[in-house]
């Protein structure tokens, strides 16, 4: 090693140390980026989330029209859904359009701890009732908490109420029908595959019964 | 204390003269152990503390500020749950090698502040060998460390044992050298003596008076950082490459006696470094005889944490050596510019005697060179404080 070369290493070694030192004491006196999450945040970190964040899953009852796109799209099956007929009402999607709705669920469950935040039923729902949030906060002792049950109990009561009122309707229009119509009209094979939701009367014979009360369904 | 060891002796009838001295001495040593024992053990566990708080700012994160105010009992909680784990030897270590090794390492760290001094009175043992026998003690770490690799029947503990044993073998030449250079300036090998040849005024420090005592005091440092094996010399217990070197199969009370240890140690490279080339303890004069041991103790705390801090700067501004690195840095750079050290002191001392007008004007010119470059380190600081885009926090708390 020539003298030059080692005298050249000493130079360097001092000159970066004091470029390296400097950088560092320079950090020391910056504001800490950290985040001290969750207790002493300057807001709730969910509000800094970007829009789109997938979050735990939320339904608008009030929105649902108890289509079954979203169980349907489910490929884990996490989405469970039952529900009633009711008498149609019109009901304003996310968009502000308005829309018919005929069933309300009864049911309406989601196991987010088997969700895998794919977005699948968020894409087909035609009202935008199904939709992500931005909390993520999932962890629990119990977790049959993060089974999410929607309808409560009131909720569902009433829903039961308006299906069994609709029911009573339904057959009370049916009676009328009957009673306006003559016997003879043969039922069409349809009804039973278009409404399979449908009260469950429906299939069953006389012949008379189950054709006007496919009629709605099919119209 | 002397009137309990007199109830003492005459409760168990000695009379014997030389067993009265020797129940003298041994209490007086106790004493000592003890009160030595109670600043060193949260001395350490604060500059861990300290250590850890400095680092996170240097990344521009918070560090630990929840436990106690600020996090300031932090340490205390890691103390106590190294207490509380439990102690595992592993099946095939070696028992008796293995339990020794921790309290080697503690020995060798405490040795040493035995001639530490704190104040002009406040010093243990003020020995004629002082800065030989720290050399000395200091080495016992190096045993217990060798000890605990091989005892752990564990390859990474083994490496970082035959590490550490490479490396404090190595350091130990220059940090002697560079000590050597103080001896021969101050005349006398006494912690004591070297500070009582300096004064309290900055052109009266060793490290000052010429410019291989200051070139003394950076190799100085850089071989005591490698001897208490901090990074960039932590290759024994280097993360990345042998978990955690020869406390890996250490648990419990053990593992905390080995970082009290490394702690205990950062705090001694400050104190000697203070003692040594600072001018330890030395006043002003005009200082009432009063409150002058609690200024000296107070001086001397504030001047090794100097030293502690620079300690803590390094280690968290470099990246560790490679061990082929290390040991070129030690032999072919060190150890040579220490002798050159030696040498070139021992002729500075021959033309330009102590005492005299041009040995004075040159430790001014020492000084003013040494306060230029703090100047020109001040403005890089500031510089790269203004070019940087993130908001300046100065409060140390968060």
């Amino acid at each position: 090693m020539a003298v030059s070369e080692y005298i050249d290493n000493i130079k360097g070694t001092c000159s970066t140390l004091f470029d390296g030192l400097a950088v560092t004491l320079s950090y020391m006196f910056h504001a800490p980026v950290t985040f001290q999450y969750p207790d002493r945040m300057p807001q709730p970190l969910q509000d800094t989330l970007p829009a789109r964040y997938r979050g735990h899953l939320y339904v608008d009852l009030d929105q649902c029209i108890s289509c079954l796109l979203c169980e349907k799209a489910c490929p884990i099956e996490c989405i469970k859904i039952e529900d009633v007929r009711i008498e149609k009402i019109m009901i304003t999607d996310v968009d502000g359009r308005p829309t018919p709705k005929v069933k309300e669920p009864t049911l309406f469950n989601i196991n987010m701890y088997k969700c895998m935040y794919c977005g699948l039923c968020t894409d087909p729902c035609p009202t935008g009732a199904i939709r992500f949030t931005k909390e993520f906060e999932g962890a629990t002792t119990n977790i049959q908490q993060l089974h999410f049950r929607f309808v409560t109990q009131g909720r569902r009561e009433m829903a039961v109420a308006l299906g069994a009122e609709q029911e009573r309707k339904a057959a009370e229009k049916k009676a009328a029908h009957a009673a306006a119509a003559p016997a003879a009209v043969p039922a069409p094979a349809a009804p039973a595959a278009a409404a399979p939701t449908a009260p469950p009367p429906s299939p069953l014979p006389p012949a008379a019964d189950s054709g006007p009360a496919a009629s709605p369904a099919a119209n | 204390m002397k009137p309990l060891l007199d109830s003492l002796i005459a409760r168990f009838g000695i009379t014997d003269p030389g067993l009265t001295l020797g129940v003298y001495a041994t209490g007086m040593v106790v004493f000592c152990a003890i009160v030595l024992m109670g600043f060193v053990a949260p001395a350490a566990g604060i500059i861990s503390f300290i250590e850890r708080r400095i680092a996170a700012r240097m990344q521009s994160r918070v560090g630990p500020n929840r436990v106690g105010p600020q996090g300031v009992i932090q340490w205390v909680a890691d103390g106590l749950k190294c207490l509380l784990k439990e102690d595992l030897i592993p099946t095939e270590a070696d028992h008796l090698l293995f339990r020794i090794a921790p309290y080697l390492v503690f020995i060798g760290m405490f040795g040493a502040f035995v001639v530490i001094p704190f104040g002009s009175s406040l010093v243990i043992a003020d020995l004629d060998v002082g800065l030989f026998y720290l050399l000395g003690i200091t080495s016992l770490v190096s045993v217990g460390l060798i000890m605990a690799g091989w005892a752990s029947n564990n390859k990474w503990s083994l490496l970082g044992g035959m590490r550490a044993a490479a490396q404090i073998v190595s350091y130990e030449i220059p940090a002697g050298l560079s000590l050597l250079t103080v001896i021969l300036f101050a005349g006398t090998m006494s912690v004591q003596g070297v500070i009582r040849s300096q004064g309290w005024a900055p052109h009266t420090w060793l490290m000052f008076q010429n410019p291989f005592l200051f070139a003394s005091y950076f190799i100085f440092f850089t071989a005591a950082l490698a001897e208490g094996n901090r990074t960039p010399f932590d290759i024994p217990e280097a993360e990345s490459e042998l978990v955690a070197g020869y406390n890996t199969e250490y648990s419990g009370m053990r593992f905390a006696l080995f970082f009290l240890a490394e702690w205990a140690n950062l705090y001694i490279i400050g104190a000697v470094s203070a003692a040594v080339f600072m001018g330890g303890w030395q006043l002003p004069p005009g200082v009432p005889d009063a409150v002058r041991p609690v200024a000296e103790l107070l001086l001397f705390l504030g001047k090794s944490s100097i030293g502690v801090f620079l300690a803590i700067w390094v280690r968290w501004t470099f990246p560790r050596l490679r061990v082929d690195q290390m040991m070129e840095v030690c032999w072919k750079y060190l150890i040579p510019i220490s002798f050159a050290n030696v040498v070139g002191t021992a002729v500075w001392m021959v033309f330009l005697p102590k005492g005299q007008l041009p040995a004075s004007a040159a430790s001014f010119v020492m000084v003013a060179l040494a306060a230029f470059l703090v100047v020109l380190f001040v403005r890089r600081v500031r510089m790269n404080l203004r070019e940087s885009d993130m908001p300046i926090h100065l409060n140390p708390f968060v």
